[in-house]
């Protein structure tokens, strides 16, 4: 009856502690609904991939070979094969997003840009951490605060930190009510938090909601071409909502589509979790080089709206600029509620609203440009 | 140090690709205000 007992006798310290990880996540998903939909699914896919001998990952079996296990399908499938899953998720993404506020107020695309900053960082400081220059780029992406672009990139690269990355990456979404507030407050004063902006929001033809997203993709295409394929199926997604004749399709995309893929998503990063490649220092070095691009990102959208500043007679309120992430909408929401608490009644929400959704697309431009400059260097 | 120059200039490319684009966006939404605006 020795085989009964095969199991236990086979399991590693490690693995004990990915248990640990897996309970953590979802008790983080349940308990704080932190990004429940993405973490539970990993928390329990980071305990199905480290049970010994585990049939969801391929095992080689005496007499009959080896034998295929279904993450490690879905995996090779859905990610390893053409970023697939993170892909097609991007179609429901963006026919979630209303680009109205961005369209009405087009500066606020500046914000975006500046509130990459984190991303480049992030891969200085993993650089200096001793990082090779593939992993080092893979770990600062995960200051796009977008959990789809992070996977991409890091596939792409051949990163092996995919799963302490992807864990990442969502965790701090999750915790950007707590990370951004931190960081707006190191550099700005509350005088500056308590300034008010006028909303005076430019008119938005449907020709123009339409017109946008193939725009979009054909200057991203020529800029940066390595982001086509995040920046097309965003776009696609958008025009799926904005053309006005396919509503059940882009019900089906915002829906059905993006909670299957967020299913599936979930537990299929989690074979990157095994135990083996995660439980190491490089992994606690990735969550802190993580954070820092999260605080950074912040920091450098509010320092550059102060730089506006100077240039401006009727002053913007520089918190907008922490919304340049692409945590959407919680980064905007976060910056309303802050400047709320500074001044109730003082409303920024579509300013914020603005440049938060100029964030999903300066992340996956900045995405793409990652992977172009740094496979330049490779 | 190396390694970190190489950063540093993928960082200077990096945030200088990024305002290009989006600038370019952001013009080509003025343009189409515009010729949006006088269709109307």
């Amino acid at each position: 009856m020795e085989y009964l007992v095969e199991g236990i006798m086979a399991v590693t310290w490690q693995q004990i502690v990915m248990y640990a990880v897996g309970i953590a996540l979802i008790w983080l998903a349940i308990k704080k609904e932190y990004e429940p939909s993405l973490l539970l699914p990993m928390g329990f896919g980071a305990i199905l991939v480290n049970l010994p001998n585990s049939g969801v990952i391929n095992q080689m079996m005496s007499g009959v070979g080896e034998v295929n296990g279904v993450v490690q399908w879905l995996f090779e499938v859905g990610i390893e094969a053409a970023e697939a899953m993170p892909v097609l998720l991007f179609i429901g993404i963006g026919a979630m997003i209303d680009f109205g506020p961005l369209l009405s107020q087009p500066v606020m695309f500046l914000f975006g840009a500046a509130a990459q900053f984190g991303i480049f960082f992030a891969i200085c400081v993993a650089t200096l951490m001793g990082f090779d220059l593939k992993d080092a780029a893979s770990i600062g992406i995960i200051g796009a605060a977008d959990g789809p672009t992070s996977i991409l990139v890091s596939q792409v690269l051949h990163s092996n930190y995919i799963g302490p990355i992807a864990v990442a990456a969502y965790s701090y979404m999750a915790l950007v009510p707590i990370v951004q507030p931190f960081a707006i407050k190191l550099v700005t004063t509350k005088k500056e938090r308590t300034i008010h902006m006028e909303y005076q929001p430019g008119s938005v033809s449907k020709t123009m909601r339409i017109a946008f997203p193939i725009v979009v993709t054909i200057i991203v295409g020529f800029i940066a071409p390595s982001s086509v394929a995040l920046v097309g199926f965003l776009m696609f997604g958008n025009l799926l909502r904005e053309c006005g004749v396919l509503k059940t399709m882009s019900d089906t995309a915002q829906n059905e589509l993006a909670n299957l893929i967020t299913l599936l998503l979930g537990i299929t990063i989690s074979f990157s979790m095994r135990a083996d490649a995660f439980v190491n220092v490089d992994t606690i070095m990735i969550m802190v080089i993580g954070l820092l691009a999260f605080v950074f990102d912040t920091i450098g959208g509010v320092v550059f709206a102060k730089i506006v500043n100077l240039f401006r007679k009727n002053k913007l309120n520089p918190m907008i600029g922490a919304a340049g992430i692409s945590a959407f909408p919680m980064s905007s929401r976060v910056v309303q509620k802050l400047a709320a608490q500074e001044e109730p009644g003082n409303i920024i929400l579509m300013h914020a609203a603005g440049a938060n959704v100029s964030g999903q697309i300066a992340s996956v431009i900045a995405g793409g440009i990652v992977i172009n400059l740094v496979t330049r260097f490779l | 140090m190396d390694r970190l120059m190489i950063a540093l200039e993928i960082m200077a490319k990096g945030m200088g690709g990024i305002f290009v684009a989006c600038l370019v966006i952001m013009a080509a939404v003025w343009v189409m205000s515009k010729l949006s605006g006088r269709n109307k």
